[in-house]
């Protein structure tokens, strides 16, 4: 079995400028990560924030050790969107994750990343993608257990990725539902997705709840959390786990997941680290065991002291 | 511009080809297409009998494969492409990579056209599809507006086909799992979003409660109009407020831009709804067939008489406007 490697995805949010900065800081620092994803995923309008500081922190990540990975958007739906993705997959010696189609074509016949927003679910597609060059390929978050062993079984090299904490992106649209949510329009969007962190929490009207609202994109409430299945992960060859970053202290959430890859904390030990942690989180792994995504096989965590 | 119409059975499919439609597209009745409901959709020998019909009245038959293949069972979604191109469908619509591929090797001959599941939304993305797997036409995303489809269709080689009536998907397609968040099946695996199964309505108090799985999607009073629970068009909490907070229950009806639609370079227009029945089938292919001739006789505004038929009474043009985003 190839060893684990760890990975810090792209940051969803629209931190700010110092929040994200303090992150990949820490990340270079502290953080017992293989590979970190910068760039822009969800939102074109807030590129201009943080673009201008991204070759820097590139730089810093890279002598920190890290693998970096430039991420590009999950929806390209103009002109201008197409020229930035092309202009990024121009770019001499820098690793990029296709996240649509369009980046994907553009990236044929040299090494990238094919990221979870672009429709895999079987051999064939898998196979088309590692002919193109795929050297690590993150699946969709909704392929049940029994799909990904297949799709690990008949891959020819190719890293087989899939994201193992943290809130689960499930649609992605033109509208922005941040701003529809306080009566603006995209195009006068005031950034205000910004104001949460950790995306807008959305209830039922019976206040369960339900999803979170991250500008265009919509994701689940739960954040997805497997530890509970990582030795069967690891047995049917998955070899790249991704975090997804949020707010809380990202680099104590790798150390832990770390130790379980590591096999030096149990599942049940982990669940209790996370939930001795400052969110309120409910936790699923539903998808995985082919059930509706919002749900969780086991409850763990209740007694590990 | 080409008329599009849906078919669930063999009878609305003979209503579409009555009624004036230019290509009537269809299923087959498994999970290789993204209506895969109960009591719907055609076997191989329907699928047959409705060829021999529409096209004895020039009337073309598109077979939608646009489900994403489960791991190890793809042979059936390639058996699905193998046999609509024998009984001599006019195209085949694809979202898969894996299997547009497949169609291609097998099939150099045939006309595949690109599923709006594959959600190809721009540019790059359309001559990557060209360009790999020689789509024909490319079912474009209901995301864009008038304007980015007009400057899409001066710089792609392929023609386009864009939504014009009935249910409206506000998230792109197949790039949606919402529905199998709350109950494990969703459009690109199983073929159905807020699947009827996981439905229930519940009486509380004077209210009627949706749900759909564990969740709740509506609460009506006695004074509103119950609808179905599809996840996106339900009303939620946000920030201490209670309302749609992706689209209010409304449909697509682009009867009144059909014009700019044309001039945008459109090569054809589809009409939503293989669930649909025979009636309803007829009215709305009827209704655009009209409308479409007026254009084509020079006519420069049109009107809609379909309004009673949408969703919650209520229809919209949807990203056509930029306003909608």
């Amino acid at each position: 079995m190839t060893k684990s490697r760890l990975v810090m995805g792209p940051i969803l949010f629209h931190w700010d400028e110092q929040r994200k900065h303090d992150f990949y800081a820490q990340v270079a620092d502290e953080a017992d990560i293989d590979i970190v994803h910068v760039g822009e995923v969800v939102c074109a309008k807030r590129m201009p924030f943080f673009d201008k500081h991204l070759p820097d922190v590139i730089e810093r990540l890279q002598r920190a050790g890290k693998e970096v990975v430039l991420s590009t958007l999950a929806l390209v739906m103009n002109g201008r969107e197409s020229d930035q993705i092309k202009e990024i997959t121009q770019m001499p010696d820098l690793l990029v994750e296709a996240n649509d189609i369009s980046a994907a074509g553009l990236l044929a016949g040299k090494p990238h990343v094919i990221g979870p927003y672009i429709n895999i679910y079987n051999e064939s597609t898998l196979s088309y993608f590692e002919d193109q060059g795929a050297k690590r390929i993150s699946l969709p978050w909704e392929l049940p257990m029994t799909s990904i062993a297949r799709l690990c079984e008949t891959r020819k090299s190719a890293e087989i990725e899939i994201q193992i904490f943290g809130r689960m992106p499930l649609a992605i649209s033109a509208r922005c539902y941040s701003a529809r949510a306080r009566g603006l329009h995209k195009d006068g969007c005031r950034y205000v997705c910004g104001d949460h962190i950790d995306g807008m929490d959305v209830a039922t009207l019976d206040n369960a709840p339900f999803l979170a609202v991250n500008g265009l994109q919509t994701m689940s409430s739960h954040y997805v959390e497997l530890s509970d299945s990582i030795e069967d992960l690891q047995n049917a060859g998955v070899n790249a786990f991704r975090l997804s970053p949020h707010s809380l202290d990202m680099t104590c959430v790798a150390q832990l997941y770390r130790q379980l890859l590591d096999r030096q904390i149990s599942a049940d030990e982990l669940r209790q680290n996370l939930k001795n942690m400052s969110l309120p989180m409910a936790f699923s792994d539903g998808f995985l065991h082919g059930m509706a995504g919002a749900e969780l096989r086991n409850t763990l965590g209740q007694g590990a002291e | 511009m080409e008329l599009v119409c849906p078919a669930g059975t063999p009878a609305s499919l003979h209503a579409a080809v009555d009624a004036g439609a230019d290509v009537v597209y269809c299923g087959f009745r498994d999970a290789t297409n993204a209506r895969n409901f109960p009591g719907l959709n055609f076997s191989r020998d329907e699928l047959r009998d409705a060829v021999r019909y529409a096209h004895k009245h020039d009337v073309h038959v598109y077979l939608a494969c646009n489900t994403y293949p489960q791991a190890g069972i793809e042979y059936i979604w390639q058996a699905a492409i193998d046999d609509a191109v024998a009984i001599g469908v006019d195209a085949v619509i694809l979202a898969d990579i894996g299997l547009l591929r497949y169609a291609r090797d097998r099939h150099p001959d045939a006309r595949l056209h690109l599923s709006v599941q594959a959600s190809a939304s721009n540019e790059e993305a359309i001559k990557f599809y060209h360009r790999e797997f020689a789509v024909r036409r490319v079912v474009l995303p209901r995301v864009l507006s008038l304007e980015e489809i007009r400057y899409l269709n001066h710089r792609i080689p392929v023609e386009t086909e864009v939504f014009a009536f009935g249910g409206m998907c506000v998230m792109a397609e197949g790039r949606c799992s919402l529905s199998s968040y709350a109950t494990g099946e969703s459009p690109n695996m199983n073929g159905v979003c807020s699947p009827a199964a996981h439905v229930h309505y519940e009486e509380r108090d004077d209210m009627t409660v949706s749900r759909l799985g564990d969740f709740t999607i509506n609460i009506y009073d006695q004074n509103e109009k119950v609808g179905y629970p599809t996840l996106c068009k339900g009303r939620f909490r946000a920030m201490n407020k209670s309302g749609y907070l992706f689209e209010e229950p409304t449909s697509l009806d682009v009867t009144a831009i059909l014009p700019e639609l044309a001039e945008a370079g459109v090569t054809a227009l589809k009409i939503e709804g293989r669930q649909r029945g025979k009636a309803y089938i007829s009215q709305v292919v009827s209704a655009f067939r009209a409308s479409l001739d007026r254009i084509s006789q020079g006519q420069l505004t049109t009107r809609s008489s379909l309004s009673t038929l949408s969703e919650g009474q209520s229809d919209t043009t949807g990203a056509y406007r930029r306003s909608w985003q």
